[in-house]
């Protein structure tokens, strides 16, 4: 038997179009009703085997909360069913049940008894859960003066405290400090290697693809697709990054920018939410990725060098610019950034008409992942700051894993070799 | 109805853990603890005895002891407050555990049983400390006390029946629980707390007592420990019924409501 099976599952909340409609149709059924179905959630079908992980992604407002609810049972479907086998334990939110005046020793109980289980259970299970929150002696004072990082511990040791057959997690666990979390999502790996059915929602695909064998991508307007992990993220990442046009450049130019070589140009990493901003005195007409013998590309492997090139056009006199570009990761997480001050070849004055070409050749020592560039040319003559044109996320790299690679976690690649020194001699690997 | 009844009980734990729970709230940070659970309708006991009694000298026909109007306007103020507390409490339970429904998956019928074990637990307090007054000051009813309890029942399930359907309805018409406000103080009055029946003209009296179910039920709480008579049984056939109708409306309305009261909240 499956652990989860949803069956053609749409969920639509009634919208009536004034104060007393809803009255009028309760008075006087036989009318028919006077309230328009506002359908969020629209025939999803999937079945989740036991000890199985499925990760549901999707844009804010696509229905994930809606369908986490549905399954959990808080929310009743408008169509079809929802069937789930063993106990559930759903974290739609952390803290359920506990009230600001009471000890969290007492909050515990109450959360737990929420939960179902009896007072002897948690009796039982109450040293284990003061062990894994961590929050010592605040464990008899009253839950109001404890830190929110605080709450978000007990309430995770207790809604995690008796292994599930299902767990269903929102996203809630994107608070905490960096330790804990990852001590929560050991625990989810523990509960999910002796068996226990996941149900992960995420925004992040990364995690989704670490954690989850399958994954379910829903969306407002189109039919949710159910399938292997790794793909479902794909498509997923693809519809975010904006459905694969060539990226925006001026038609006239094109000759500029190198042609596209298909094996490593992957056209659906395009940045949907590019920036642009400048006081116009020069224009960054095209930018582009290309490898080291000038190929246009954007799908790198893990220690090979690339080059983040632009075109930029000056629309007035314009003396030392400084070129510039910037390296970050998805979060906005600055990792290398330079400008051409310290390279001063160039000739100090551009007039009106003049283009340039402005090439960073760079080393690859990224770990594979998605990173996003930014270029830009300023001016500071006359002691001023002026930026002429800038242009922010307006490539995304993929960092591919290559043969050399040996980074299994982080954003860097060091190329480590490891020697474990044991009494009977050395091992290298 | 079997499943209903294992789920509630599953949930035991829940529930005896918020009714202690909503008692401890109450007193946790005031120094008089439940002492304030006597002292409010004591006060208004007391304020009711001086101004009828005293002021307006107003005795009870066919009763002569000094603390007969004392003990009736205590009996009708402490079983309306058992009334008025679970249906007011009932009616907004739904919109005050909102969180709670739209986040966890639990009998959600815990609720409003929360609210009568716990209007009943305060009401016990209190009703105890006026029985051992009733003995102290030598006017225990004697067996005829029994009595009160089969009405009681009657009227907690009246109120509940009642309290659970408006608060349904107050989930999704809010004017509901403003409209009942207003309704109580009206019903306090047409109801003989303060004022003996005797003093209404007989058809109005007639009337009341078939229109308004508490009538009859605190009249036949009044007379068992008033005049210690066993309260006349037929009095209440109208009471039970209505309260019989309210229970099965309230939860029909519950069932067929709950989900759609989720999204509304």
């Amino acid at each position: 038997m499956s652990a989860i099976t949803v069956t053609g599952l749409g969920k639509a909340y009634k919208q009536y179009p004034g104060r007393w409609s809803r009255l009028a149709e309760w008075m006087r059924p036989r009318q028919g009703p006077r309230h328009t179905l506002h359908w969020v959630l629209r025939d999803i079908s999937f079945r989740v085997e036991p000890g199985e992980s499925v990760g549901i992604i999707g844009i804010n407002g696509a229905g994930k909360s809606t369908l986490l609810k549905l399954i959990t049972g808080t929310t009743q479907p408008t169509t079809g069913s929802v069937q789930t086998a063993g106990r559930v334990a759903a974290m739609l939110e952390l803290g359920m049940g506990f009230h600001p005046d009471f000890t969290g020793r007492q909050n515990v109980f109450m959360a737990a008894q929420l939960l179902g289980l009896d007072v002897d259970e948690i009796a039982a299970l109450m040293p284990e859960i003061e062990a894994f929150a961590e929050i010592g002696d605040y464990i008899d004072q009253p839950v109001r003066i404890y830190s929110s990082g605080m709450q978000m511990r007990l309430g995770f040791s207790v809604a995690t405290a008796k292994r599930p057959d299902v767990l269903i997690v929102d996203e809630a666990l994107a608070v905490g400090d960096a330790a804990f979390q990852r001590k929560c999502f050991r625990r989810i790996e523990d509960f999910l290697a002796t068996g226990t059915t996941l149900l992960f929602v995420s925004h992040d695909t990364e995690t989704v693809k670490k954690l989850c064998s399958r994954a379910l991508f829903i969306q407002a307007d189109a039919p949710a697709q159910f399938g292997p992990a790794k793909q479902v993220c794909d498509t997923y990442e693809r519809f975010l990054f904006g459905g694969g046009g060539p990226p925006k450049s001026d038609p006239s130019d094109l000759d500029a920018v190198p042609a596209a070589e298909s094996a490593r140009f992957d056209p659906s990493l395009v940045a949907s939410c590019e920036m642009t901003y400048g006081n116009g005195r020069a224009a960054i007409i095209s930018c582009w990725i290309e490898d080291l013998a000038g190929r246009r590309m954007n799908v790198v492997e893990s220690g090979v060098g690339f080059r983040w090139c632009y075109r930029v056009i000056f629309n007035d006199t314009v003396d030392a610019p400084i070129f510039a570009m910037l390296l970050k990761t998805r979060e906005g997480v600055a990792l290398y950034g330079l400008d051409s001050t310290r390279f001063r070849t160039l000739p100090s004055q551009f007039a009106t008409g003049d283009a340039v070409n402005v090439r960073f050749t760079l080393k690859n020592a990224l770990a594979p992942g998605l990173y996003y560039l930014n270029c830009g040319v300023r001016s500071e003559a006359d002691g001023g700051l002026e930026f002429l044109s800038r242009r922010v996320d307006s490539a995304i790299l993929k960092v591919s894993s290559g043969s050399n690679s040996t980074a299994m976690l982080g954003l860097i690649e060091m190329g480590a070799s490891i020697e474990i020194d044991s009494e009977a001699g050395v091992a290298e690997c | 109805m079997t499943t209903l009844v294992d789920a509630l009980w599953a949930y035991r734990g829940f529930v005896a853990g918020s009714i202690k729970r909503e008692f401890q709230l109450k007193y946790r940070n005031s120094m008089l603890g439940a002492v304030w659970n006597v002292i409010n309708p004591l006060a208004m006991i007391v304020v009711y005895t001086v101004v009828f009694s005293q002021l307006m000298k107003s005795r009870l026909p066919g009763v002569e002891s000094t603390f007969g109007y004392t003990i009736y306007l205590i009996t009708g103020v402490l079983t309306w407050g058992l009334f008025s507390e679970i249906a007011v409490r009932a009616q907004n339970i739904f919109i005050e555990q909102a969180n709670l429904m739209k986040k966890m998956s639990f009998p959600r019928l815990t609720l409003p049983l929360i609210v009568v074990l716990s209007a009943g637990l305060n009401f016990s307090i209190v009703f105890g400390l006026f029985m051992i007054f009733l003995g102290l000051s030598g006017n225990w009813p004697g067996w005829v006390a029994l009595a009160a309890i089969p009405v009681l029942t009657v009227q907690v399930a009246f109120s509940i029946g009642l309290g659970m359907s408006l608060g349904v309805l107050n989930v999704f018409f809010r004017d509901v629980s403003q409209m009942f406000g207003v309704a109580l103080t009206f019903w306090f009055w047409f109801t003989p707390i303060v004022y003996p029946p005797t003093i209404l003209p007989e058809q109005i009296r007639g009337i009341l007592f078939i229109l308004n179910p508490l009538a009859p039920l605190i009249a036949a709480n009044q007379s068992i420990f008033v005049a210690g008579q066993w309260p006349d049984w037929t009095s209440l056939l109208i009471p039970t019924i209505v309260s019989s109708l309210l229970c099965l409306l309230g939860l029909r309305l519950f069932r067929k409501r709950a989900g759609e009261m989720v999204d509304e909240l």
